[in-house]
């Protein structure tokens, strides 16, 4: 057992490096707090622009988002944001970014570029943990199989044949991995379905905040 | 006098006593993002930085610091200078650090960093500290490279590839496709493969050190039995 002062001691050099800790990281979260939100913002806008031509746009669909819940359509128990691109006002794309939920080894994470008139811009990964070599053929730089999508919508291919070829579908699997793909044409199916139904809200003229903005 | 005082300590660093080869401390990062030599680098150099950090201040406080306290006072300063590091790198390397994830907060927990601080740094002046922090960090780091170039080029027949996550866009030329129209082999990418690896490169080690072992005692004995001149 210490002497109470030692004790005290000991309590003290805690608390005072314990302070300095805390001072030291409040400080670097302070000095690169703008710059991580702008990072975080350029790659957001380098993601969206996987989906839809940058001169497609000239608004900043990072500022137009709105955010809509449907764990059922769109594979995300919280709200997922929807991010909207316009051209003059006018609105030419909703960009979503649903979640497939039951990929070979959990969620994928989509974004998906849906046009005013209900077809899709861009579909891309953003996320997955599918077994390298078999389900990684999801990502654009590992084979091309994602860009089928740009171009369909719910009547081309016809709704019974948004599937993957083994199900009777119009989509190709993987050689070897089927669960991969079926789990996204789904996911994109669904995300199209979402637009559809709730096609007024998605593309709502922008709140007039991010008008003011846009006209900076 | 200074040879005789850095020598030993870089050598226990970098071979003799090996974070990851000999003690096999930090073996979950190891293991987890050594599958690229660019990943490996940047867990490493992460590393190497929190080592030399928390291994100087460490030397410097530890007069002050009471032994009763002394662990949690280590940890504190680690788990600080590790926050700082991830906040700095997520704000100047973006895609670094969102390939390294999750490993980067938990150097904290890497057991090579308190470690070093409790058998080394907490003993000696300050200077040793700096370089034996240096000397544990590059071995580190070179047995991640190492382990990372080897599961890189058996699984996917490239070294280097996307050297411009991490190193900036004028990087991208560093790529090399040792193999063109490489099928692949997953099992070198996926945990197997690391734990095979590292286990060829502990055994690779001892077959050096053996031999090096076997040449000095000839040697000896060459010298023993020559008659005196």
């Amino acid at each position: 057992m210490l002497p109470t002062g030692a004790m005290l001691r000991a309590a003290l050099t805690l608390g005072l490096f314990a302070a300095v800790g805390v001072f030291l990281v409040a400080l670097t979260h302070a000095g690169t707090r703008d710059r991580i939100a702008e990072v975080e913002r350029q790659a957001l806008l380098r993601n969206l622009h996987a989906v839809i031509r940058p001169e497609a746009h000239d608004n900043d669909p990072t500022a137009d988002v709105i955010e809509v819940q449907d764990p059922l359509f769109l594979g995300a128990e919280g709200p997922v944001p929807v991010y909207r691109a316009r051209l003059a006002g006018q609105p030419v794309a909703a960009i979503l970014t649903p979640v497939a939920p039951d990929g070979y080894a959990g969620a994928i994470r989509l974004i998906v570029a849906v046009y005013y008139d209900g077809t899709v811009a861009g579909v891309r990964v953003l996320s997955h943990r599918e077994t390298p070599g078999l389900g990684d053929l999801l990502e654009e730089r590992r084979s091309p199989w994602i860009t089928r999508f740009a171009g369909c919508s719910l009547g081309d291919p016809p709704a019974e044949q948004w599937k993957v070829k083994r199900d009777g579908g119009a989509f190709d699997q993987f050689t070897g991995a089927t669960i991969t793909p079926r789990s996204v044409v789904k996911a994109v199916r669904h995300t199209l379905e979402y637009v559809r139904a709730h096609r007024e809200t998605l593309f709502a003229p922008a709140p007039a905040a991010a008008a003011a903005q846009r006209s900076e | 006098m200074r040879d005789s005082t850095y020598a030993p300590i870089i050598r226990d660093g970098l071979w003799s006593n090996n974070p990851a080869l000999v003690q096999v401390l930090g073996l979950c990062p190891t293991l987890a993002v050594s599958s690229s030599v660019v990943n490996g680098l940047g867990l490493g150099l992460a590393t190497l930085l929190v080592l030399v950090t928390t291994n100087v201040t460490i030397s410097l406080i530890s007069n002050v610091v009471r032994p009763e306290v002394r662990i949690p006072v280590y940890v504190l300063v680690i788990a600080s200078a590790v926050t700082v590091i991830d906040l700095t790198m997520k704000a100047y390397f973006t895609e670094l650090h969102a390939v390294l994830g999750i490993f980067i907060p938990l150097i904290v927990v890497n057991c090579n960093v308190l470690g070093r601080a409790e058998a080394f740094a907490s003993r000696n002046p300050v200077l040793p500290s700096l370089v034996d922090g240096l000397a544990v960090g590059l071995g580190f780091t070179l047995v991640l490279v190492a382990l990372g170039g080897m599961r890189e080029l058996a699984g996917q027949g490239t070294l280097l590839s996307q050297a411009e996550v991490m190193l900036g866009e004028w990087a991208g030329w560093m790529t090399v496709t040792v193999f063109h129209d490489y099928p692949g082999f997953l099992a070198a990418l996926l945990p197997p493969g690391a734990f095979i690896g590292l286990g060829l490169l502990i055994a690779l080690k001892n077959a050096i050190d053996r031999r090096q072992l076997a040449r000095a005692t000839v040697a000896q004995r060459a010298l023993a039995s020559s008659p005196a001149t």
